[in-house]
């Protein structure tokens, strides 16, 4: 059954959107019109362009409201997503000594340019994130953090050398799509090492689907808002499959 | 300012005397030995520049040349004066006659002591003389133009291209910039030689090089001319490269530069040795040239929780400062930094965050605070990022804050678009003016949530730094007291350039500088 589906501004189906971009161009009449033309040009219904400001060099902002015309059908979206058991710390733990009768390595890092450890922290410090507590809590759980701007054959020797069960990449800040690349060479660079097989390797940040981390040979990717015990039974589950050990 | 902040001075001064006692047990080592990096720095500031075979710069041509002679422990200064003494050559003609392989610096016959001591010290007067020069154009424009109201509106630009980021420069000025950043290319910080040109491509950022600084202070002086205000330009000295950076910063008439005495042991993974030592010559160098430091303590507080951590940003705050002092730099030139960086969600934060930067400015009260906005809790809802930089514009004018780094909405999604920059000059300019003179008419509550708030936390650094002094610098830097980061004395990168000096060791910028010779 289809289920359309258009923006919500205060009356259902409405189409309401906002915007805001920059156009090359001073502020004035002209500029206005060049805003709202290309509005319609993006099939947006009866733009209007509630702020224009010269940001000086020939440069101007504009911030607009307009009505989408289109909707989606909701009906006919598939989203492929990890399918993780929801597991407590305890039950990961426990489930960890009985079942796999060992401690779990993990090595994470923001890897290339990437200051922005926010991610990673959520996940591996201590603390956690949303009062889920992250993997260094886990008795079972060995973690090293390797922290921000970390080269990908920094990671992947640190992974060799403590003989990591798992490797997380967390990408937050990208330029130019900076973030692909970076996660591409590290996959290449697993390859080439004869490692890729031998760790789960896990990528996380706000622009992450697990779609997009599996097409680009990752295990599984996380996007905003996972807890850490999502990844800890993730990470879990895939390594007790590796062994051969059913639940 | 009248809005006071009421601590127990008697911490402040215990703090102070821990760190004091700190750094002077380091103190030692760094004044026994010397770097090649050091080496290079002077060799850059006598004048050299250019590039030799295989694109490798002359100074480190010229270094490798002394250190593989085994040379190295008397001085750069000692070996290229006694070549120039007995060829009649410039210090650009001996390094690149050692490019050529005509030269071996520690083979040539040995001048007679005195004259090497002459020439050298020669050299050495003419580049402070250079650099005194630089310091006097500074101070006439700003006498010309008037200094800008604080907190000073500082702003990145990173484009990998310089001619690009000089673009980006002089509209971010026009828009109100006070200070311009140029960001580093990624890890430039681990390259052992400063690159040689101009450049225009770099990951991230724009390589950092002695043209490069060339091209964007004219392009600086050319605006503030337009603008009829002294537009300040930054690059970043900490690194493998520290003092060589710090000397072309001094030599091009940077303004600040970003300088920690422990960033790139933290951060960067960088020897201990190698880094204390090179941070005394680089801000040797930086104090001669007036030019304000920015220390790193911000950076804690992206691996450590804000709240909990906040007294090890103060307690490394002191110890930036004693550094600093030791190497002549008086505390107007002493950027030391922190960040609004606490949890959104945490009750009273503003607060806390008020108490905090507070507490920094009661500390040092004439250094020129760096502030840093929040990054760690951005996210890509851009609204909210907007409104906890508007908190955090407010806390900075609030509190006194001098060298303000403009938070942008968009931080944890790109680096700026032109109109998030110009969003995030707009909420700064807004409430800096809004609330120009809240310092003025603001009184805290004695005993309140503030000041126990900010007790509490000078308590804990005192407790910290006091333990620091029992255990010594590198023990503790070993247990992670800093940003939860663990690092050995004899770990991390570059330990192989850091050289004991020998009873003959000669630089002719300690004694000019440090001792007073300038003068």
């Amino acid at each position: 059954m289809s289920e359309l589906i258009k923006p919500y501004g205060d009356t259902t189906n409405d189409g309401a959107i906002q915007l805001s971009f920059t156009l090359p161009i001073k502020a004035g009449g002209v500029a206005r019109e060049a805003a709202r033309q290309l509005c319609l040009k993006m099939n947006l219904d009866n733009p209007q362009i509630v702020h224009m400001r010269d940001l000086g060099g020939g440069y101007t902002f504009f911030v607009v409201y307009a009505k989408v015309l289109e909707g989606v059908d909701v009906s006919t979206i598939y989203v492929p997503e990890a399918k993780v058991p929801t597991w407590t710390m305890e039950q990961v733990n426990q489930l960890a000594r009985e079942k796999l009768g060992r401690r779990i390595t993990v090595v994470g890092a923001c890897t290339g340019t990437d200051a922005h450890t926010v991610g990673l922290d959520a996940i591996l410090n201590m603390k956690g994130f949303h009062g889920d507590y992250g993997l260094e809590r886990y008795s079972e759980f060995q973690v090293y953090n390797l922290g921000s701007q970390v080269p990908n054959e920094v990671l992947v020797a640190k992974a060799q050398e403590v003989q990591a069960d798992a490797i997380l990449v967390s990408q937050v800040v990208t330029q130019k799509n900076i973030h692909l690349h970076n996660l591409t060479q590290l996959v290449d660079l697993l390859e080439a090492e004869g490692m890729r097989d031998k760790v789960i390797l896990i990528a996380g940040g706000p622009r992450i689907t697990h779609e997009l981390a599996v097409e680009l040979g990752y295990d599984v990717g996380f996007g905003p808002g996972t807890v850490p015990s999502e990844v800890a039974a993730f990470i879990l589950q895939e390594l007790l499959g590796r062994n051969g050990v059913t639940l | 300012m009248s809005l006071k902040l009421r601590v127990d001075e008697t911490l402040i001064a215990r703090a102070r005397q821990a760190a004091h006692r700190i750094t002077g047990d380091v103190q030692a080592f760094i004044e026994q030995h010397t770097t090649t990096s050091t080496e290079r720095a002077v060799v850059r500031l006598f004048g050299v520049e250019g590039k030799g075979p295989d694109d490798v710069p002359l100074a480190n041509l010229v270094i490798e040349n002394i250190q593989d002679g085994g040379g190295l422990d008397r001085g750069a200064a000692y070996w290229v004066a006694n070549a120039m003494a007995r060829h009649q050559l410039s210090p650009q003609e001996v390094a690149e006659a050692v490019a050529q392989g005509k030269l071996d610096l520690p083979k040539v016959a040995l001048a007679d002591e005195g004259e090497i001591r002459q020439t050298a010290t020669l050299l050495a007067r003419e580049a402070l003389a250079k650099i005194h020069h630089n310091r006097a154009t500074r101070a006439s424009m700003l006498d010309r133009w008037g200094e800008r109201p604080t907190p000073w509106l500082y702003i990145i630009v990173a484009t990998g291209n310089i001619y690009e980021d000089v673009i980006q420069a002089q509209n971010a000025a026009r828009q109100g910039a006070d200070v311009i950043a140029v960001i580093r290319s990624t890890a430039q910080s681990l390259l052992d030689y400063v690159p040689e040109g101009a450049t225009t491509e770099g990951f991230a950022g724009t390589y950092a090089t002695q043209e490069n600084f060339r091209i964007m202070r004219k392009a600086l002086d050319e605006v503030s001319e337009e603008l009829g205000r002294y537009v300040r330009l930054t690059n970043y000295a900490s690194g493998l490269c520290m003092p060589e950076i710090a000397a072309l910063g001094a030599v091009e008439r940077l303004d600040m530069m970003l300088s920690d005495s422990m960033y790139g042991i933290l951060f960067r993974d960088i020897n201990m040795k190698r880094t204390l030592v090179d941070q005394h010559f680089a801000r040797m160098i930086q104090a001669q040239a007036g030019i304000i430091i920015n220390t790193g303590e911000d950076n804690y507080l992206t691996t450590d929780d804000a709240y909990e951590a906040a007294h090890t940003v103060l307690a490394s705050q002191f110890m930036n400062e004693q550094f600093a002092h030791r190497s002549g730099m008086p505390d107007e030139l002493i950027g030391l930094g922190h960040a609004f960086e606490m949890d959104p969600a945490q009750e009273d934060g503003l607060l806390y965050e008020m108490a905090d930067a507070l507490l920094s400015r009661t500390c040092f009260p004439n250094a020129p605070l760096k502030y840093m906005p929040p990054t760690r809790h951005m996210t890509g809802n851009i609204f909210m990022g907007h409104m906890m930089d508007g908190l955090f514009n407010l806390t900075s004018v609030a509190t006194g804050q001098h060298i303000h780094l403009i938070g942008v909405l968009t931080e944890a999604i790109h680096t700026p678009f032109l109109h998030d920059r110009y969003l995030a000059i707009e909420n700064a300019r807004y409430v800096f003016g809004y609330a120009r003179h809240f310092m003025e008419e603001f009184q805290l509550k004695p005993g309140g949530r503030v000041e126990q708030r900010a007790g509490e936390v000078l308590g804990r650094a005192v407790e910290l730094l006091e333990y620091m002094e029992r255990v010594g610098l590198m023990e503790a830097i070993g247990e992670g007291v800093f940003a939860r980061v663990r690092r050995k004395p004899d770990g991390g990168k570059a330990l192989d350039g850091v050289v004991a000096k020998a009873q003959g060791y000669f630089n002719p910028f300690f004694d000019l500088t440090l001792k007073g010779g300038a003068q």
